[in-house]
């Protein structure tokens, strides 16, 4: 009988599985996200891995984690460092013991920690034995020796016994949090329902670790996170990247035009791409070009014959479709450009984060070329964000291009499920058979936005291109002020979505001390932040932006507001330079980062504590 | 088998119905005139509703194309007229989509899209107006250029191997290639009238005079004094016989294609080959359209039409059986799959 263990209540905690990339610490991730999600905790995943698919074994270079934060109140960000690390092997645990806290739970396969699987490593000493670990609280199971042990009974070669280790410290892990098994359990019954041994062997690791660990007595209590308060509704966790693959459907579906991807594999994008691939069902035609330009030009041509387009990329990506994009602009055709930031320039650091394709975004293509150009803030905010880029882009017949980033590509967080009819109206202005005296470029008086007459329908034919054309006719003009006029309609035309988006909200009061401006996906660190800040009674708000061309219509009366403003970002200083631009009445400062990682709340509040003290 | 999913017109079409109202700017003399001239032949002849054409275009001097005929048109950018037009076949395949399209429009800076879309087999027709020159930037050469041309950017000849257009669409498995002169509108139109036929991708290679930079290209192939003794216009089903006095002809010896006099060696007609243009093995096609002077006549008409699913086909069909046989029927069910709860 093992003996009764204390519980701990805990706000919120962060947990990262870290292991070699065979071992399956996605996945186990994955579960043990769900599971709590099940439970009623807010939370917020991020995986880390290597670019390399399969990097020697046992060494640093192939670790492979996953980091997940719940807690019983609202979850921001995937937490900076962890209270809980379970490491597989020597070399995982060397990459992200500066990632534990101080005092932080060690769970570790120490049947791993051999003489050869602490050299690939790096260890000279066994980190289990030498006293390095000796501020931690450590947790030393040979989880692949009792994995192994207890599948004894299981007909099962040896190779795949050991490959269900993963399954046993996840049973460890939920028996620390008092999870309940069912949901895991289930799992796996479907994902292998082909192959009743592999369920039997997953099934039983499982159960043996949850039970290991009520046994073993260096687990001296239990964790208990409450439910956090949620706003009543129907929920599921979701990545970054998926939620915008969805929130495309969603937009398809809800204007009528059928969806058209095409697209070039390229991470961290390549899961859009995939996603979209599976719902052939909902009418979508998923396109994998033989490159980049071929992606956004056959997207051009879905929409010139009447699909909502897409394209999706990452940076290097987005350079190749330059020239197309531009293409977009002058035919004033709807398209959706998803950037999917990664660290660059060039090939950079693919499976890394960062926001440094701002400028690009703006202002990277040959010719007054202007661009719609909005940003997700969140794994689950991509669904909007994605839909409100579609919608954007076939009201006002313009292309839109939509940044979210790997970090929230790959993250994920808890989505409220919305009701496809509940969301906006989506209205594009398509024109009709035999309309009288139809002309290209004849414009809604409003919007400015022309028609789309598609291919196939009666008087309607005609030509555009991406030769400059005269307005209205659309004939191939040289004229020097008919291209004035038309390169200023363009601009005019994107300018005029300022009234078709929201005013820019703040966090926190709506003037103070000091005003974080951010943009895109740091909100959730710049939230943590701020709010933590507030709460020790600074005044300190937030401006995140989402809307970035045009800003909201609010933009000045946001900035105008505060004693000191600045702004941070995962980049050398590009949102901050396109506000000195546009908005040269202001004073800004700046904070950067560009280490391909997000934002410590830690660091944050250091820099801001220092500016709210400098008089 | 022309296209059962595009909707005919339920009157007849004449030429005037594609006349477009815009100046054909192309210099006088330049063969482009002849290629519009064939294709305002056969839209009528095709048939299908006026709305129904979309003519899709690159850049460079063929590439003005779709502002001369009266259908729906897209002017791109310079090569990739052939991934614009992937995208407007996929996504309304009830188009009858024609590309624009030069030497050095597919074959240098889009060569990478002009393969591809022949792997695919997408339901589009090519029309290749090959003139081995850069003509909207007066004068360089280009990927077809013979070796050893004198050109602006080769003031010593240049020193590239040129594409033999119908190696390089064979290689990229076609299944519709054809070539045709300029000068020859009859012959264009039939060709083209086959091109539409074919299900697939089709390329129409059209040696094309360009008379301001590369005046006279072709002439030793389809000048008056010299067609006949140069070319052979192939024809399915006949045998290979060309000449003012029809007494030449092409056999195969071994494994290669010998141009013989009948009557000469013992050589007489039954020895002569049969065209079939519906051969799936590529060998004899392959051949063909590698053939070039002194020692051959140059291969005319359609020398390869075979049978291959289509991509936009087998689109259509992947999204009926995903609509018949999912459980998403709508974007709801979709959010609603998998594990998701109610607070």
């Amino acid at each position: 009988m093992a003996k009764q263990k204390n519980i701990l209540e805990l706000e919120d905690v962060v947990v990262k599985f870290v292991g070699d990339s065979g071992d399956g610490m996605q996945l186990t991730g994955t579960l043990f996200s769900d599971t709590a999600a099940l439970a009623g905790n807010d939370l917020a995943t991020f995986p880390d891995f290597p670019a390399e698919i399969r990097a020697p074994q046992n060494t640093v270079a192939g670790v492979s984690g996953f980091q997940v934060h719940m807690g019983q109140r609202k979850i921001f960000t995937s937490g900076d460092m962890c209270d809980v690390l379970v490491a597989m092997n020597p070399a995982s645990l060397k990459a992200n013991l500066k990632w534990a806290k101080p005092g932080a739970t060690i769970i570790v396969d120490e049947s791993a920690f051999d003489e050869k699987g602490n050299e690939k490593a790096g260890y000279k000493t066994s980190p289990l034995e030498d006293g390095s670990l000796g501020s931690y609280h450590l947790i030393k199971a040979p989880i692949s020796v009792l994995t192994k042990e207890s599948l004894s009974d299981v007909e099962i070669d040896k190779k795949m016994a050991e490959k269900t280790k993963n399954m046993f410290v996840l049973g460890m892990m939920y028996f620390l949090f008092q999870r309940n098994l069912d949901s895991t359990l289930d799992f796996i019954l479907k994902k292998f329902s082909n192959n009743p041994e592999v369920v039997q062997a997953n099934q039983v690791a499982l159960k043996a670790g949850y039970n290991y660990a009520e046994t073993v007595e260096a687990i001296v209590s239990t964790i208990k996170i409450g439910p956090a308060p949620m706003e009543k509704g129907r929920y599921r966790n979701i990545t970054g990247n998926i939620a915008t693959a969805w929130g495309l459907l969603a937009a398809s579906e809800r204007s009528g035009r059928p969806l058209f991807l095409g697209s070039y594999p390229i991470t961290p994008a390549t899961e859009i791409l995939m996603e979209l691939s599976k719902h052939k069902s909902l009418g979508a035609k998923v396109f994998q070009a033989e490159d980049e330009i071929a992606g956004i030009c056959s997207a051009i041509g879905a929409s010139f014959a009447g699909s909502m387009a897409v394209t999706t990329t990452s940076g290097p990506g987005l350079s190749l479709k330059s020239e197309a994009m531009g293409l977009a602009v002058i035919t004033e055709l709807p398209l959706v450009i998803v950037n999917v930031q990664r660290a660059g320039p060039s090939t950079g650091m693919p499976t890394k984060s960062e926001q440094s394709d701002l400028l690009q975004a703006l202002f990277g293509r040959n010719g007054e070329a202007p661009m719609i150009v909005i940003a997700a803030s969140s794994p689950a905010s991509c669904f909007h964000y994605a839909y409100m880029a579609a919608k954007l882009s076939m009201e006002h017949m313009t292309p839109v291009l939509l940044l979210t980033d790997g970090h929230m590509g790959f993250g994920s967080e808890l989505f409220r499920i919305p009701k496809v009819a509940e969301m906006p109206e989506i209205n594009p202005p398509i024109a009709q058979p035999r309309e009288p005296d139809f002309k290209p470029y004849r414009r809604d008086p409003v919007t400015l936005a022309r028609k789309w007459a598609i291919p196939g329908t009666e008087g309607l034919r005609h030509r555009i291109g991406g030769l400059e054309k005269t307005n209205i006719d659309g004939n191939v003009s040289t004229d020097p002020l008919n291209h004035e006029l038309m390169v200023n309609i363009r601009e005019d035309k994107v300018m005029r979505v300022a009234s078709y988006i929201p005013e820019q909200e703040i966090f926190g009061e709506d003037s103070g001390d000091l005003l974080v401006v951010g943009w895109g996906g740091t909100e959730g660190m710049l939230k943590s932040a701020v709010g933590h800040m507030q709460k020790a009674g600074h005044k300190i708000s937030l401006a995140q932006f989402n809307f970035i061309m045009p800003l909201p219509a609010n933009t000045i009366d946001v900035l105008s507001k505060f004693k000191k403003i600045i702004v941070c970002e995962l980049n050398n200083g590009q949102f901050v330079k396109y506000l000195r631009m546009t908005h040269p009445e202001f004073k800004y400062m700046q904070h950067n980062k560009v280490q391909g990682l997000p934002f410590h709340v830690k660091e944050l509040t250091e820099v801001f504590t220092k500016i709210l003290e400098d008089k | 088998m022309l296209d059962k999913r595009i909707e005919k017109s339920p009157v007849p079409l004449k030429k005037e119905d594609f006349a477009s109202d815009q100046m054909v700017k192309w210099c006088p003399g330049c063969g482009g005139h002849a290629i519009l001239a064939a294709v305002e032949n056969v839209f009528p002849r095709i048939g299908y509703k006026k709305e129904n054409f979309t003519i899709v275009s690159g850049i460079g001097c063929s590439s003005r194309f779709p502002y001369y005929v009266h259908t729906y048109g897209f002017h791109g950018i310079h090569g990739r007229a052939t991934a614009i037009a992937s995208g407007v076949k996929i996504a309304n395949p009830d188009q009858s989509v024609w590309i624009a399209t030069g030497d050095g429009d597919s074959m240098a800076i889009g060569g990478n899209h002009f393969i591809h879309i022949i792997r695919r087999n997408i339901d589009v027709n090519i029309l290749l107006f090959n003139n081995q020159i850069y003509g909207l930037t007066k004068g360089q050469y280009s990927p077809t250029t013979p070796m050893g041309k004198v050109t602006k950017t080769s003031p010593q000849g240049t020193i590239e191997h040129p594409f033999i257009t119908a190696g390089l669409v064979m290689g990229a498995q076609g299944t519709f290639f054809a070539r045709v002169p300029d000068n020859n509108v009859k012959l264009m139109t039939e060709v083209l009238y086959e091109a539409a036929k074919h299900d697939g991708t089709s390329v129409v290679e059209i040696l094309e005079n360009c008379i301001i930079f590369n005046d006279k290209a072709f002439s030793p192939v389809t000048s008056r004094e010299k067609r006949d003794e140069n070319q052979l216009i192939l024809r399915h089903g006949e045998p290979m016989i060309y000449g003012k006095n029809q007494d030449m002809g092409i056999i195969l010896k071994g494994t290669s294609l010998y141009a013989v006099k009948i009557g000469i060696g013992g050589i007489t007609e039954k020895d002569i080959l049969v065209h079939d243009q519906f051969n799936p093995d590529p060998g004899i096609h392959r051949m063909l359209g590698r053939m070039i002077g002194p020692d051959y006549p140059v291969a005319m008409g359609v020398i390869r039409s075979v049978k291959a699913a289509t991509y936009d086909d087998m689109v259509e069909e992947q999204i009926n059986v995903a609509k018949r046989s999912s459980n998403i029927k709508c974007v709801d069910d979709l959010l609603n799959s998998g594990d998701t709860w109610e607070i």
